[in-house]
């Protein structure tokens, strides 16, 4: 009923596409910094610790840039990115949503005769999903640099084998499976952030707590489709 | 003209509103009022359709609104108006945008003409200068005035008003109930206001409905009020000492007249 409300075609498109540009700078480009930040970070751990825990002398050294990738492409850049974003964005959207329901804001909407869900919902939706590639992409991109400043400023591997290890073997369909994933992860995480913000009842302190069920919620989730689609998708 | 026939709403098994029949008229303020918990926010929220009740019959002119389809809501909501307890502006939009909202979503005038009357109405309510201020940015009086601005945007028929002197001073209070009251009358709007002020029942109270306990107990207007021997009503109205003075000073008046 909620999602079917969400669907409604929009009272003005004009309205929906500004929103809808709202939403983006809001949700998605604000999240960027955050992305850069962390996929450095672990990019830069994962060839460490791939490295450090695959001494043998049967490996090759490429291996590290090659795990490294594949552990980015495959799992990093949208299951544990959207597990991140699920904090950042979920809670966001659910107190936004929330703070609204409980000062009356959504009241306001039903009774001037705007299908409020449609109105707040939708673009929260088209926006983090229609972004959510591009923060996935990003993610790969500075989590592979991440690894590659450790070459650098490191005698671990040498940038050579790490760069030649990113190369090799590389299956185009491990990034359409990473995008695929995230674009549902970001549906999950604006759809239930949403719901549990919509049907807030009392003040404050339930609007906190409908922020941490939807984080909550939308985390297991994540973890639950993440098993689904890998299934489905790598067999 | 809004008529209310035997309207009866229950939240988890508890009766909130019984059998409750009111008739709210077309130029003039009318005043639900009630101590907390008695059914007037209940009542209002049912007429606009908030909340659903489970019996009764709502007709705003003869239309009866339990009985629309979706699409005829939606027609007949851009005929209401309504001024929220927390004035409920959008805290991401300016003044200027909030009074702009509705012209914006449901009219096709153009962007010079939307600005020209979100700013009209702006100035109705005395508050040109604070159009690009943020709601947070404004004292409560001024927030409640830019929702009255909001509210008479499409020139609605019907206007609601859930308390709008909570939070308010004194003087405040007087200003937003005279603006109310110059507003129904100007545009002959049917307004009807939740309040439990008694400067409010007393200064603009054209048709007063008394709710006790989820009974119409009382209908009357203010020269009335003073007059009655509704024993819940008196207690109500005239619980401070001050309205009690006012009280035995106006009938003591009006004794010494006859």
């Amino acid at each position: 009923m909620f999602i079917a409300k969400a669907f409604s075609i929009p009272d003005k498109w004009k309205v929906f596409s500004r929103r809808t540009l709202q939403e983006v700078t809001k949700l998605g480009v604000d999240s960027i910094p955050l992305v850069i930040v962390i996929s450095v970070f672990i990019g830069a751990v994962c060839t460490i610790q791939m490295k450090l825990n695959t001494s043998n002398p049967l490996m090759p050294a490429y291996s590290v840039g090659l795990a490294t990738r594949d552990i980015v492409l495959l799992e990093f850049s949208n299951s544990i990115l959207c597990l991140i974003l699920a904090g950042k964005v979920g809670s966001n959207i659910a107190s936004e949503i929330g703070t609204m329901r409980v000062t009356e804001q959504i009241d306001a909407l039903e009774i001037m005769g705007v299908n409020s869900v449609n109105y707040l919902v939708l673009p929260k939706i088209v926006a983090f999903v229609g972004f959510m590639p591009v923060l996935s992409v990003f993610c790969i991109g500075t989590s592979i640099l991440g690894g590659y400043l450790v070459t650098i400023f490191t005698d671990l591997i040498s940038t050579a084998r790490y760069t030649y290890g990113i190369q090799a073997f590389f299956n185009e369909w491990y990034v359409w499976y990473g995008l695929i994933k995230s674009l549902v992860f970001a549906y999950i995480i604006a759809s239930v952030a949403s719901f549990f913000g919509y049907y807030v009842k009392g003040g404050a302190l339930q609007v906190g707590k409908a922020s941490t069920n939807a984080v909550v919620s939308s985390s297991i989730l994540i973890l639950l489709f993440d098993v689904i689609l890998t299934k489905v998708l790598l067999q | 003209m809004i008529e209310v026939k035997n309207l009866t709403k229950s939240f988890d098994g508890k009766t909130i509103l019984h059998d409750v029949s009111a008739t709210f008229y077309t130029g003039k303020t009318n005043l639900i009022i009630g101590q907390s918990g008695s059914g007037k926010t209940v009542l209002m929220k049912s007429i606009v359709g908030l909340v659903t009740p489970e019996q009764g019959e709502i007709l705003y002119d003869n239309r009866d609104f339990l009985k629309m389809n979706p699409r005829q809501v939606k027609e007949l909501r851009k005929e209401i108006g309504m001024l929220f307890q927390g004035s409920a502006l959008f805290d991401s939009e300016t003044v200027l945008g909030n009074v702009m909202f509705p012209l914006t979503m449901f009219t096709s005038m153009t962007r010079g003409e939307i600005l020209d009357r979100a700013r009209f109405c702006l100035e109705r309510v005395n508050l040109q200068g604070a159009e690009k201020k943020y709601p947070s940015e404004i004292s409560g009086g001024m927030q409640k005035r830019v929702a009255i601005a909001r509210a008479i945007a499409l020139n609605p028929k019907y206007l609601f008003c859930d308390e709008p002197n909570s939070g308010l001073d004194p003087r405040t209070s007087i200003l937003i109930d005279e603006l109310l009251h110059d507003i129904t009358h100007e545009y002959g709007i049917t307004t009807i206001i939740n309040t439990h002020d008694m400067n409010s029942v007393l200064g603009i109270g054209e048709n007063i409905i008394f709710i006790n306990k989820g009974h119409r107990e009382w209908v009357g207007d203010k020269e009335r009020i003073f007059t009655t021997t509704n024993e819940a009503l008196n207690d109500f109205v005239f619980a401070t000492r001050l309205f009690q003075k006012v009280k035995h000073y106006i009938i003591s008046e009006g004794h010494k007249e006859k």
